[in-house]
């Protein structure tokens, strides 16, 4: 990609309708192991939509509401950019594709019964897509490491270590965590993230 | 039990969104036990069949609930279980983003989301970590796994090449 990589004073040209929903399908198609880094890619990489912080704070108020996190965080970018339509079409354009894909599957393995050759390829495509989601999550978490270090980066240290290394459940972590952090947060706004 | 499949596919589903904190893959004990264990739907292999092809599928992990729908009750149980998993949340999330951006300076909204944001970021670690150890079952996994991240870190490439070389490594048996 010729782009100039220095870091970008982000500035917010507004996505037609048409626009949003040609990303969220180029998102979708190319989700494999999970949408969340191509949507990433899209909207503060290559369109830059928003900011690396923005981005964090719209998936972070997508991840805290019920259901699936990117179908949620397509309507809440959606919305912010085009009201109802907007996150109409974010939505259709993130669903639409795997819908159909998904169901052509479910019928050749009706008719087959067998995807072994499909399966091998998928995990040589898994293998690629945790490190894409691994060096996501690094850019992620830059601003929240490179600032100078609050509560903030200790939460995510725990949010991390209960899911992944102590293995408890995602939503009980969730539960204990989030008051908690909010609470602080709520007690020293200072140490929000100040820019 | 209900007669009237598609009613009972979208009640389950809709009730099931509306408690699935932490996302689809968060979800997938719960969806287990209803579609195997409460109501039959389908077996052990099945329920383990259709996660595997909604694996196969790129986009939201999610769409295993379409499958679910689709072994149910054909094409209108696929729409229905889909809806009703998307659908309310979806309302949710529509209106709580309006009120998020209407009280953009309030001082609760900004203690929230000062709050969230750091778990938010552990929680995708988390699955990312978790992503990896399942991936990684050998060494050359492992370096597939590595590769990537140095590339997405430090260069432009498009992924999707990365996609493809781990693809093409899959199919000729090596990881």
């Amino acid at each position: 990609m010729p782009e100039t990589t220095i870091s970008p004073p982000s500035p917010p040209g507004m996505p037609s309708l048409s626009e949003l929903f040609i990303s969220f399908i180029i998102v979708s198609v190319s989700g494999f192991g999970g949408a969340l880094p191509w949507a990433r890619r899209m909207i503060v990489e290559q369109k830059r939509w928003m900011t690396t912080e923005e981005f964090n704070e719209a998936f972070a108020l997508a991840q805290f509401l019920p259901g699936p996190n990117v179908v949620n965080f397509s309507v809440v970018f959606g919305s912010r950019f085009g009201g109802a339509a907007g996150a109409a079409v974010a939505l259709a354009g993130l669903m639409g594709p795997p819908l159909v894909i998904v169901t052509v599957l479910a019928m050749l393995y009706a008719q087959f019964g067998e995807l072994e050759i499909l399966g091998r390829i998928l995990s040589g495509i898994t293998a690629a897509a945790a490190g894409l989601l691994i060096a996501v999550v690094g850019k992620m978490a830059l601003p929240l490491f490179t600032k100078r270090w609050t509560w903030a980066p200790v939460i995510a240290i725990l949010a991390f270590a209960g899911v992944a290394i102590m293995r408890w459940p995602l939503p009980w972590v969730f539960a204990v965590l989030a008051p908690v952090a909010v609470a602080i947060a709520w007690f020293k706004p200072a140490a929000k993230t100040a820019n | 039990m209900n007669d009237n499949p598609l009613i009972a596919l979208f009640g389950y589903f809709a009730l099931l969104s509306l408690f699935a904190v932490g996302g689809a893959n968060a979800a997938i004990p719960e969806m287990h036990r209803i579609a195997v264990e409460v109501m039959h739907w389908m077996n052990d292999r099945q329920f383990a069949d259709s996660f595997a092809i909604a694996q196969l599928s790129p986009g939201p992990n999610v769409i295993i609930v379409t499958l679910i729908g689709y072994h149910v009750a054909g094409l209108a149980g696929a729409a229905v279980a889909t809806v009703a998993m998307c659908g309310p949340t979806c309302l949710l999330s529509f209106f709580a983003a309006r009120t998020w951006d209407r009280f953009k300076d309030a001082p609760w909204r900004i203690a929230i989301q000062a709050g969230l944001v750091p778990v938010s970021l552990g929680l995708i670690a988390a699955s990312a970590f978790v992503l990896a150890r399942a991936a990684d079952k050998n060494i050359y996994a492992g370096v597939v796994t590595a590769v990537t991240v140095a590339v997405v870190s430090f260069t432009r490439v498009n992924p999707l090449w990365l996609f493809a070389a781990g693809g093409v490594l899959g199919l000729s048996g090596w990881l």
